[in-house]
């Protein structure tokens, strides 16, 4: 009887977990299904090399494509380096009651919606860019990317806590006994033994600055140009697809959304992929 | 004892009436005795005149709920379309096709025009359609040029499926092209307050969303607003649409008529927009 119930609930298991997993599938199915008449129409290089122009029946999106790549890589630039200090602050230097503290605030501050860091980026960050710079309305790459940054730095921090938590006590008692300083400690004890849980927490917060709509659609500006500096105005694919939804579903920009939307998910995909595989070699090198 | 409670009764049924006695009057008492709930969603020109009409309603007859959201005028005929919604709203006319697909019907109730803004730092107020045109191709990019201060022109603009991109595109620009380099913003409210904040951005924006945080610029002498779009002297004008899957009922309908009486009338002409007779 046992026997049976626990095959059960395996199969049970099994099932549910080929359903959850299937259906990233079927999505991406979905999407290839229904941009397929606009890549075969235009001809996929189309698509990526001409610019956006609709009414003159062409819609590249490689400016955004680009755009998405740029902010999504210097939003992880900016939230690395903050990021590592919070996270060591909290578990190591930060006394426990204050680090304890901190960490719920950081906590806390992952559930701030996005639309609130869009409202901040466009009353506080983008007159300060535009006056500092004087170049372009302040809406830019740039703007975005810091935005961007702070709101994806306590997911990474927690992340980071999390896997400097794991490390097996006796590691760090080990330095201590040795007299390593804090930051040698860091350097050479934490940060090699934490490395995957680390890799996990850049690819998670890489994935939210990748998918994120707001603040790219508020404070990035929305040009369809190829952009030149961090400081013209571009727009990601995903602020495309929000403007471009509003068109006429049978329009061929309209389908053409659903090609950003699989440049999206391959995307995200190779990142998650080439951020894993450097991962692993240089796990192995040690 | 009993007595006061009678009296308690009559005096607050007779408040109750008292209250209720100036805003059950005129125009709203068609919505007396309804109840459900209004979606309304589109253009963004429109939303200040459903907002006050919606209030209206809702304080007449709280059991009346009326939802309002933008998304521009391809997101209004859309939803309608769709069913999501139970007005669309546009600033342009529906094409012949979209009126074939959705059956829809289309009820014009306002005639708005769209002006050029600047900040109201910009000294830049008055410009012809052609250097409009320039200004917005990107061949006149910086504000000197147009005897302002030295500084780049930041252009805004609209999404493609914006009705108010739509007629400013064809009317203002003579069908010119947009530069590839200017901002894209997604509601009229957005384009006020990014002009109101960029000293060196212009834009545009339905004349009913003109106030003191904005300048309208002047075209060929021309001032934009209520009067000149009126008398057909400022030339950059369209209809305010609402539009419905099939012939509306219930509230849909009344609210649609409601835009028509005199009481809506007034709030159209308090938003900036001219009501059609």
């Amino acid at each position: 009887m046992k026997k049976i119930r626990e095959l059960l609930a395996e199969r049970f298991f099994l099932l549910s977990a080929l359903a959850s997993s299937s259906i990233t599938l079927v999505i991406l199915a979905f999407m290839v299904y229904m941009g397929l008449p606009a890549m075969r129409g235009g001809g996929l290089l189309q698509l990526l090399f001409t610019p956006w122009d609709p009414f003159q029946g062409s819609y590249g999106i490689l400016p955004m494509i680009v755009t998405t790549a740029a902010i999504s890589l210097l939003s992880v630039a900016f939230s690395l380096p903050l990021s590592l200090g919070s996270s060591f602050l909290v578990t190591v230097i930060a006394p426990q009651g204050v680090g304890g503290a901190l960490r719920r605030l950081i906590q806390l501050m992952t559930g701030i919606p996005t639309v609130i860091y869009g409202f901040v980026g466009i009353f506080l960050l983008v007159p300060v860019l535009r006056e500092l710079f004087q170049y372009g309305s302040g809406m830019c790459i740039l703007a975005a990317s810091l935005m961007l940054g702070v709101m994806i730095s306590p997911t990474m921090t927690l992340f980071f806590c999390d896997s400097f938590d794991r490390i097996p006590r006796s590691y760090l008692d080990a330095a201590d006994a040795l007299g390593a300083s804090r930051v040698q400690k860091l350097v050479h004890v934490m940060l090699p033994s934490a490395r995957s849980g680390m890799l996990m927490g850049v690819i998670l917060a890489l994935g939210r600055a990748v998918g994120d709509t707001l603040i790219a659609l508020m404070i990035a500006g929305n040009s369809i140009r190829m952009p030149g500096s961090v400081l013209d105005s571009a727009r990601t694919l995903t602020a495309h697809i929000a403007l471009v939804i509003a068109a006429d579903y049978e329009s061929p920009e309209f389908r053409s959304i659903f090609t950003c939307g699989v440049v999206l998910y391959l995307f995200t995909m190779l990142v998650t992929v080439a951020v894993r595989a450097w991962g692993r070699t240089g796990g192995e090198q040690r | 004892m009993k007595k006061t409670a009678l009296v308690r009764v009559a005096l607050s049924l007779a408040a109750l009436v008292l209250s209720a006695l100036p805003v059950f009057s005129g125009e709203l008492d068609s919505f007396k005795n309804e109840r459900g709930e209004l979606k309304i969603s589109g253009g963004t020109a429109h939303i200040p005149v459903m907002k006050e009409a919606a209030q209206k309603i809702m304080t007449v007859n709280p059991e009346i709920q009326i939802s309002i959201a933008g998304g521009g005028s391809g997101v209004g005929i859309k939803q309608v379309g769709e069913g999501l919604v139970n007005i669309g709203n546009s600033g342009r006319k529906p094409t012949g096709d979209e009126i074939a697909r959705y059956q829809l019907r289309v009820y014009q109730w306002a005639v708005d025009g769209v002006a050029p803004v600047v900040n109201p730092k910009n000294r830049v107020t008055k410009l012809t359609k052609g250097q409009l045109a320039e200004v917005f191709s990107g061949k006149i990019d910086n504000w000197k040029q147009l005897g302002g201060t030295d500084r780049r022109i930041n252009l805004y603009t609209r999404d493609e499926a914006s009705g108010t991109r739509e007629v400013f595109w064809e009317k203002g620009l003579g069908k010119g092209q947009i530069s590839s380099a200017a901002n894209v913003v997604v509601s009229n409210g957005a384009m006020k307050s990014a002009v109101a904040k960029d000293p060196y951005g212009i834009g545009y924006v339905s004349v009913g969303h003109i106030d003191r945080t904005v300048s309208a610029v002047s075209l060929d002498g021309v001032t934009p607003m209520i009067r000149t779009v009126q008398d057909g002297s400022y030339g950059i004008s369209r209809g305010l649409y609402s539009n419905t899957r099939g012939e509306p009922s219930g509230i849909t309908k009344k609210f649609i008529d409601y835009l028509r009486t005199s009481a809506g009338k007034a709030i159209i002409r308090k938003h900036g927009f001219i009501p059609v007779r």
